[in-house]
């Protein structure tokens, strides 16, 4: 263990257990409203000051979080779930035409700014939290497919992969009994990353109208009411917004730590 | 060269082809006519034939792909559905707030990263190194759009030294939109100097490991000369290829921010047409948008195939 993946670790189990609390407990209910006492600045009752909507806004931002670190986390796994097969299949076929049009394919993917993605989607389904969490996972299969392919790659090189190829396993359960165990550290660095960036891409797409709609609350959504309100109550962004930081910053933490601590290069460098 | 160019020139146009297939593809499950659209459900039903033949909406999906296609060649986007002007008028107006703003951030980025980088990289494991690679860690984290509502609390309503927002264009001269512009690229700019004061940073630790930089030590130089002219520039490398990716996704960086701002770039043109279904015009932005990712990104290879040989080789 090393000090970033404690510190990191630390503060997301943190925010994440608050958001996680939300299911069964917050100060307020979120969905109550109280019109004659919004826009409270903090104080004993309301410790983060209320909406303009007069709700809590410490209870919005744990109802929120979940919903922020839902979406992020529905669209990792669509990311590995086409990710790691793709990548898989492209490095057991290495050189082939299948290699080259999964790889071709992913470069197509990947020239999509997420954005662009997202407006595309939105622009014909209509904007929603699943069409948000469609882009990013779309974003998503590109990364994890490289991840697992450039892995699997110097895996196969391998002698116990060569072993096994002789013990006469096809490629397929060889990728899936052998590569894949040994890639998944890879996966768990790259998928924590990818899930920081899913709760600021959550944000970002909420913020415009593309991602999470009223009357549900998201970290995001939050943001987007405080827009217009924001020289008059300037708490309403403030505090959605720390949170943000204080999940994103958490994961990237024990992310970059993890990575250090698995490599064992670093790590004897360090002893 | 010309022949490692040629290759990759075929890639690129075999890329822009698969992503116009797809864009085109995306927008025609869209449900609902245009035409009836823009007329109204009232509408003639003579008329809205009339619309459709004009808009070039009859035909199979693949000649309207091929006179969508072969139009945004000629410069022609169609026109748009809403305000029956042509569409490319429309992103090119659009795009004199965007593009500047984009190049402005690129510049503060480039400005700010670098320099910290190299100064985390030169002080390893001291104070400012930490500070340097702890504010990069901040950088990333925090949403730049709402980086962007503090600075306006900050700077426009506290100290009243910029505007809220808004751009006065360019005919109020070169200063004024300059500063409008401010604020905005500042934000822009954050995310991305942080991702490329750490590339520096950890590029510039592996080539100062290297034995040239013990010769150059050797022969005499200080270890600031050193650095300066052996091991920055060989350390320029990664960095230029994430300075490319950057260029590249800027423009969609700069569509978020400018909702913040109220700009009238080509973030506020795509929000309104999503809004008024004007799909073409969604349709337009969405592939500018990816033609300039994959663009930047053949031009990047091609620079570097020019400064790298071994690079040419290895296709």
């Amino acid at each position: 263990m090393n000090r970033n993946m404690i510190l990191g670790g630390g503060l997301s189990a943190l925010m994440i257990s608050g958001a996680l609390l939300s299911l069964v407990w917050t100060p307020y209910d979120v969905a109550l409203l109280d019109i004659p006492n919004k826009l409270q600045t903090p104080d004993a009752q309301n410790l983060l000051g209320t909406d303009h909507f007069g709700r809590d806004i410490l209870s919005m931002i744990m109802a929120g979080a979940r919903t922020s670190l839902g979406v992020a986390l529905l669209a990792v796994a669509i990311g590995l779930a086409f990710g790691i097969p793709l990548g898989l299949l492209a490095a057991a076929r290495k050189g082939s035409w299948l290699d080259e049009l999964i790889m071709r394919g992913n470069d197509v993917v990947f020239a999509f700014p997420l954005l662009a993605m997202a407006i595309l989607i939105t622009a014909v389904f209509g904007p929603s939290a699943l069409n948000a969490i469609i882009a990013f996972g779309i974003f998503n299969i590109p990364v994890f497919a490289r991840t697992v392919r450039g892995g699997a790659l110097s895996l196969w090189e391998r002698e116990f992969i060569m072993a096994a190829r002789v013990a006469g396993k096809s490629s397929i359960r060889i990728s899936f009994e052998h590569i894949l165990p040994n890639i998944v550290n890879l996966l768990i660095v790259q998928g924590t990353i990818q899930f920081a960036l899913g709760i600021q891409v959550e944000a970002a797409l909420s913020f415009v109208g593309l991602g999470v709609q009223p009357p549900v609350p998201s970290l995001g959504r939050m943001l987007a009411d405080a827009q217009t309100l924001v020289i008059l109550a300037p708490h309403l962004a403030i505090f959605p917004g720390l949170a943000i930081i204080l999940i994103v910053l958490g994961l990237n933490l024990f992310g970059d730590g993890l990575r250090d601590w698995l490599d064992p290069r670093l790590r004897m460098a360090r002893s | 060269m010309l022949r490692y160019a040629l290759k990759r020139f075929l890639s690129l146009v075999l890329s822009l082809a698969v992503a116009s297939l797809i864009i085109f593809f995306v927008i025609e499950i869209a449900p609902g006519d245009p035409a009836t659209f823009m007329l109204g459900i009232n509408a003639q039903e003579d008329t809205v034939a009339a619309l459709r033949e004009e808009l070039g909406l009859n035909g199979t999906k693949l000649s309207r792909y091929l006179s969508w296609v072969s139009g945004m060649l000629t410069g022609d986007f169609g026109t748009s559905y809403t305000y029956r002007t042509p569409v490319a008028q429309m992103v090119a107006d659009r795009l004199k707030v965007s593009l500047p703003l984009a190049i402005f951030g690129l510049l503060l980025s480039v400005l700010i990263g670098i320099p910290a980088g190299i100064y985390a990289a030169t002080r390893r494991g001291k104070g400012g190194d930490i500070a340097v690679m702890g504010a990069t860690q901040l950088g990333v984290a925090v949403p730049n759009f709402w980086f962007a509502m503090m600075l306006v609390l900050l700077f426009a309503i506290k100290l009243r030294w910029f505007g809220a927002g808004g751009f006065p264009g360019w005919d109020k001269g070169f200063w004024v939109c300059l500063h409008a512009l401010t604020l905005p690229a500042i934000c822009l700019a954050l995310p991305q100097a942080a991702i490329l004061a750490r590339v520096m940073r950890s590029s510039l630790l592996d080539v100062l490991g290297e034995d040239f930089m013990r010769t150059a030590r050797a022969k005499g130089l200080t270890h600031l000369q050193a650095v300066w002219r052996h091991g920055v520039r060989n350390a320029f490398i990664p960095v230029l290829t994430i300075i490319g990716l950057q260029i590249a996704f800027l423009l969609a960086g700069a569509i978020i921010i400018e909702q913040v701002f109220y700009l009238p770039g080509l973030g506020r043109l795509i929000f309104q047409s999503i809004n008024a279904r004007d799909l073409i015009v969604v349709e337009s932005v969405v592939m500018l948008l990816v033609f300039s990712v994959i663009v930047v990104n053949f031009l990047v290879d091609l620079a570097y195939a020019a400064v790298d040989p071994r690079l040419r080789s290895r296709e």
